[in-house]
């Protein structure tokens, strides 16, 4: 019981960076903004926190540095694609690159240097419960922040009506337009929140997952698949959260799977999930493939399941608009 | 619409390189060197000598071996991210195409490596072809992820079954025989056969692109899918098509890191020419006839690059920041232009 809480405490430290990330990226992508610069955002703004960190010698300074950081480069973005029109896809990936060039030139200097972290928060009393004890008695508290952000962005987005204008604006942009929502300033806001989030992502790896700055830091690809489990979880923030947690738990047993084949060399388990994301991804989208889609038809239990599985991406994603050219 | 004057063309490219120098500027003053100090040292170690230009031709040849690849898919408006896969792929499959000859060869064992090579290439971005055209998972991520698979077969090959006898360590295989390398250039550290491949790809791949019922039916694909399947074009074989011709050519630009750079598989044997490739294509806005020339301007960075850590003390990763830079330097610039335009028209 003891280490099965352990693993579970491991799993939700793990998947906290990724929660947050997918969290941002499904609040920009619900806006209809393709933000691909995840995985460098993460890794500069993951620096940005480390050093910011040092500098004042205060973890949580750094957090703030490094949601700033991811910000701004969804704020570039979001200008340059939304408001000068430009492929949201190869803006994504230019920054994406840069950004990672970007924090290792940047971070040359505090390259394997000791800096304080966010250290952990103690909850006296509940060490002797059992299952809750072992989880949540010493836990980071980026945990928290991470589940506190699913239940605050599934309130958002499904309980307000900033929700609604935000779910507007991605759907169908011409009738927010009409409404009188100012389609592109929203798109913005939420291009900037979104990578806030993901800069807070950055931060809770070098200051709680993986403390410390250096390259590799070991956050490195974590933003390519925060993308893909925003597909898996089809934009949904309660499902995109629990995919996260999906994946870290992979992660997680990767290191026990070592243990298990000796002969595999070490490196090759960092590469683990790359083709479970693309496995994922296929299972997820074989749904809207043509002959299983008539299976399913033909198949009641299949059938009833499908309607649970369905997945939608928000209609307007990706796609420009503009104003000026009217209703 | 009226297509701009040569001379407004230059100049909007003059503003956008101003862009570049004005932002790279912004970005190096953190650290504290100086930029114009920065970009001398730059440039001077891209350029200084004889033996640094071959190193930057040596660059430029898989660089724009990829990025002449990649061309084909964006005409058909598909995202290859899997070169970089792709080049490793070819590199696997050239070592293991020459792992029978251990004590030597001649040319045709280079040719048969070769050959392999671009077999391998092709055959991982089929596999991500596939995945997009039947498995409808998005080309991006099938890519990236059959890079980061393809570097973890590297891994293990070279942790593995192909390790060297007593250690095994990142540095790579067991090197191939002399009789094996690509014949230099003079005393330059880039070969005659590379490069002589890459003007024979350019050329090939212009031909098939412009020239060509192929090349036109793809960019038909490209512009409208739904009527080429109306027309019969075919549009899954082609694409699929697409994404082998540029593999094959990633993979020949990874059989040529092995027998022409470094002469044994290497966990970095790609160094990242998949995804700077990407930063060439858009930046020509793929237009073939300038992407040898961004090329050769971005392989001089690279090579350049490797002083800054010894001179100045800053990471190397600076030409990478720089090369961004200039990508989206041209975004926001024709951003700019077409926001300038419509302004115009609307008054």
């Amino acid at each position: 019981m003891e280490t099965f809480g352990l693993t579970i405490a491991a799993i939700l430290l793990a998947g906290a960076p990724l929660v947050l990330a997918t969290l941002g990226e499904t609040l920009t992508e619900k806006a209809g903004i393709i933000n691909l610069s995840l995985d460098g955002s993460i890794l500069l703004s993951a620096m940005a926190a480390f050093a910011v960190s040092v500098m004042f010698d205060n973890p949580w300074i750094g957090v703030m540095a490094g949601m700033a950081v991811g910000a701004s480069i969804a704020g570039v973005l979001g200008l340059i694609g939304i408001y000068l029109g430009q492929s949201q896809l190869a803006i994504g990936f230019i920054l994406t690159l840069l950004s990672r060039d970007l924090a290792y030139f940047l971070g040359h200097s505090y390259s394997r240097q000791p800096g304080p972290d966010l250290g952990l928060w103690k909850i006296p009393g509940i060490g002797e419960v059992p299952l809750v004890g072992p989880i949540f008695a010493s836990q980071s508290p980026v945990v928290y922040m991470g589940i506190a952000a699913i239940f605050g962005c599934w309130w958002w987005m499904y309980r307000t009506e900033g929700g609604m204008r935000l779910r507007a604006v991605g759907e169908s942009p011409r009738a927010a337009f009409g409404r009188g929502i100012r389609v592109r300033l929203v798109r913005l806001y939420y291009c900037l929140a979104g990578g806030a989030l993901v800069g807070l992502a950055g931060a809770a790896y070098s200051l709680a997952v993986k403390p410390g700055w250096g390259r590799p830091q070991g956050c490195e690809g974590a933003g390519w698949i925060a993308l893909a489990i925003v597909i898996f979880g089809g934009w949904h923030p309660v499902r995109t959260a629990l995919g996260a947690f999906f994946f870290a738990a992979l992660q997680v047993s990767g290191i026990h799977l070592q243990e298990v084949f000796p002969s595999i060399p070490a490196p090759v388990f960092q590469v683990a999930p790359f083709p479970m994301m693309i496995l994922t991804l296929l299972a997820v989208n074989m749904g809207r493939v043509g002959w299983v889609q008539d299976m399913v038809r033909r198949n009641p239990i299949l059938k009833k399941l499908s309607g649970t599985w369905s997945i939608e991406a928000p209609a307007a994603l990706g796609q420009d608009f503009d104003p000026k050219k009217g209703l | 619409m009226k297509r701009d004057s040569f001379l407004e063309q230059l100049m909007w490219l003059g503003a956008a390189i101003l862009l570049a120098l004005l932002l790279t500027v912004i970005v190096t003053l953190p650290t504290g060197a100086s930029p114009f100090e920065t970009i001398f040292v730059l440039f001077k170690g891209g350029l200084g000598s004889v033996s640094k230009i071959g190193r930057v031709l040596a660059g430029w040849v898989p660089l724009t071996l990829c990025a002449v690849g990649l061309l084909i898919p964006f005409t058909a408006r598909l995202w290859n991210i899997g070169v970089e896969g792709q080049v490793i792929m070819g590199a696997i499959f050239a070592t293991a195409a020459l792992r029978p000859f251990g004590d030597g060869g001649g040319a045709f064992e280079i040719a048969l490596a070769l050959g392999a090579a671009m077999v391998g290439g092709a055959l991982w971005a089929l596999l991500a072809g596939m995945l997009r055209v039947f498995g409808r998972v998005h080309e991006i991520f099938s890519g990236l992820g059959l890079n980061f698979v393809a570097l973890g077969v590297t891994l293990w090959l070279i942790f593995g079954p192909w390790k060297r006898p007593g250690v095994a360590s990142m540095s790579g295989t067991e090197p191939i025989d002399i009789s094996l390398w690509l014949p230099r250039l003079g005393k330059m550290s880039v070969s005659w056969v590379s490069l002589a491949l890459t003007v024979v790809a350019l050329l090939v791949i212009y031909i098939l692109m412009y020239r060509t019922e192929w090349g036109l039916k793809l960019r038909a694909v490209g512009e409208n899918s739904k009527a080429a399947t109306l027309f019969s074009l075919g549009p899954r074989r082609r694409l699929l098509q697409a994404f082998m011709i540029c593999g094959a050519l990633a993979g020949l630009a990874g059989a040529i890191q092995v027998l022409g750079v470094y002469h044994r598989l290497l966990p970095a044997i790609s160094s990242n020419y998949g995804y700077t490739a990407l930063l060439v294509g858009m930046m020509a806005s793929f237009r073939l006839p300038l992407v040898p020339f961004i090329c050769l301007f971005f392989a001089i960075l690279n090579v350049g690059s490797i002083q800054l850590p010894l001179q100045l003390g800053l990471d190397s990763s600076l030409s990478g920041v720089i090369q961004g830079v200039m990508v989206l330097s041209v975004f926001i610039v024709s951003g700019l232009r077409l926001w300038l335009k419509q302004r115009k028209e609307a008054d």
